[in-house]
């Protein structure tokens, strides 16, 4: 404990405490600086204002609603306004942003999608908002560049399109969703049955097989044992009414065939998707969740990634 | 009277401070807590809110358990740029049945208060795995083990019974259950009813079928049930956005 000095004030010094310490030690007793009281004042009169804009005290079952007032409009198109709260500047600026939007999205609902494409300012709009879309609801899966995933989620930007690249088929995609379906054949069929499959649908892309595998899993893709061109076609084209894959090109979305050094891998890793079937290809519905304008919007942007159909 | 007054008489007065403290701080306690006493409704009267499945309260637990919280909010505030990203903004009754609730307030990942149904349950089991295969610039952290953990269903029962007693209406009798029939239909009741907690999480997990895997009802069912179904609850279509407004 500090011993107290009787003698507050020395003569010629500032005003202390009177605490000493250590004999020698003692403590200032100074006003606070002025520009650090004449700040707390402000914020007195700071908040008095503020009771005044805003929400403030809580009067009896309610509150003083404030003299600030923000406007919008209502369901029946009038302009109503009421005191100020989030959730009314929310609605307000979503009023004036889409007001500022709405020549660029009655136009888009207006026009057809080639229409849009081939507008200039159209075009470059759905560029830019359709980027943004994108990112936030699409990058997910598909990636910021739409180049998808081998092994999980198509790519967009190559001209390949699982379920038609047209841009209303674009537009049914995002719209409803889709669910890509493929059984399994570990239990119907041999090990050596889907190793020839196998063989076979690498050599309908170009792949350099064994012609003897090759040739019994032709036939084994036209019997009615696998039934392989019941869903990919005679030709294994692939239907897009149901979203089955095109065996005939280059691109693959499940097996990562492009990515396997050897003839041995590739048979390997398109024999597990023959054998596991697929059932988890799901694309989510986006009807509801954006506006049918937005999904114009990304229609047209998807549209572009890869060229379309 | 303030003109012999100085500041020095309260600091060197212990009791004085003491009581002038407490007054000051009353101040804000009777602002902020007392009107919640007299306010008839702090909540909007929305539809489809409904406590959560064994399942998807069993995936909250772990949702907790892990921390997703530290990272990730389940509160989209009333701003455009978030109404643009995440959805409608949070209402407090979509929460009414969390205990605790997982507002958080610190967003490293994305807001999740409307995460239901954006994302394939694929997506969800690969991302939780390993979240840069899927977003390369993701720092999240991987969660492999929650695919190959058997979620204990052992105690859900009694978890739910817990959740009772602060409020949630889970049912365990007939009456109870009666009640929820009326409150959350015929399917949904059921699926609340505390007996029967541990074959409707089974159940739910091998329709659901979250994780890919129909063998087993690992931890990753559970989780990827609860995301699926956050925010999806109300239908935002069918509540005029004035009311909302009017209700502040």
């Amino acid at each position: 404990m500090a011993d107290t000095n009787p003698s507050q004030t020395h003569a010629s010094g500032p005003q202390t405490t009177g605490h000493v310490w250590d004999g020698d030690l003692q403590e200032y007793n100074n006003p606070l600086p002025a520009w650090w009281t004449w700040t707390f004042y402000a914020t007195i009169v700071f908040a008095l204002v503020y009771w005044v804009v805003y929400p403030s005290w809580p009067v009896g079952k309610g509150f003083l609603p404030g003299i600030g007032k923000i406007s919008y409009v209502n369901a029946e198109g009038e302009v109503e306004s009421w005191h100020w709260n989030t959730r009314a500047k929310l609605l307000n600026e979503m009023q004036a942003a889409a007001d500022a939007q709405k020549p660029y999205f009655d136009r888009i609902a207006d026009l057809s999608y080639d229409q849009i494409a081939h507008d200039p300012e159209l075009n470059s709009f759905v560029v830019s908002a359709g980027k943004v879309l994108f990112a936030d609801n699409c990058a997910a899966c598909h990636q910021a560049g739409g180049q998808g995933k081998i092994g999980s989620y198509p790519n967009l930007a190559d001209d390949d399109w699982l379920y038609g690249g047209t841009f209303e088929e674009i537009n049914e995609t995002l719209n409803k969703g889709r669910r890509g379906y493929m059984p399994g054949y570990a239990e119907a069929l041999a090990a050596n049955e889907i190793d020839a499959l196998a063989h076979y649908v690498l050599s309908l892309s170009g792949d350099s097989v064994d012609a003897a595998k090759a040739a019994e899993g032709k036939a084994l893709f036209h019997s009615h044992k696998a039934a392989c061109y019941y869903c990919h076609g005679d030709d294994g084209k692939g239907r897009k009414d149901i979203g089955s894959a095109n065996l005939t090109d280059q691109v693959w979305l499940w097996a990562d065939v492009p990515g396997a050094a050897d003839i041995g891998t590739r048979a390997a890793r398109v024999r597990q998707v023959i054998a596991g079937g697929l059932s988890r290809g799901v694309m989510p519905a986006w009807e509801g969740r954006l506006s049918p304008e937005q999904i114009k919007v990304l229609t047209v942007y998807v549209h572009e990634l890869g060229g379309g159909q | 009277m303030f003109k012999n007054f100085k500041h020095e008489k309260i600091e060197t007065n212990a009791g004085l401070l003491l009581v002038l403290t407490m007054l000051a701080v009353s101040v804000g306690g009777l602002v902020e807590i007392a009107p919640l006493f007299f306010i008839k409704d702090t909540m909007e009267k929305v539809d489809g809110v409904r406590p959560y499945t064994p399942l998807e309260q069993r995936g909250r637990d772990i949702y907790i358990r892990e921390g997703c919280y530290t990272c990730h909010s389940q509160m989209i505030r009333p701003f455009r740029d978030e109404q643009l990203r995440y959805g409608h903004y949070s209402l407090a009754a979509e929460s009414k049945y969390d205990h605790p609730f997982q507002w958080g307030s610190k967003r490293t990942g994305p807001d999740l208060a409307r995460v239901g149904g954006k994302y394939s349950n694929e997506w969800h089991v690969q991302h939780m795995i390993n979240p840069k295969s899927v977003v390369p610039e993701s720092v999240m952290p991987n969660y492999p083990w929650l695919m190959e953990t058997k979620l204990d269903i052992s105690d859900v029962g009694d978890r739910m019974r817990a959740l009772r007693r602060v409020g949630v209406p889970y049912s365990s009798n007939q009456e109870e259950l009666d009640r929820n029939i009326e409150r959350f239909g015929e399917d949904m009741a059921r699926m609340l009813h505390i007996p029967d907690a541990q074959k409707n999480l089974v159940k739910q997990a091998q329709e659901g079928n979250y994780d890919g895997d129909r063998s087993s009802v690992s931890e990753m069912d559970a989780l990827v049930a609860y995301l699926q179904m956050l925010g999806t609850l109300v239908d935002f279509s069918k509540i005029d956005p004035e009311e909302l407004v009017k209700f502040r």
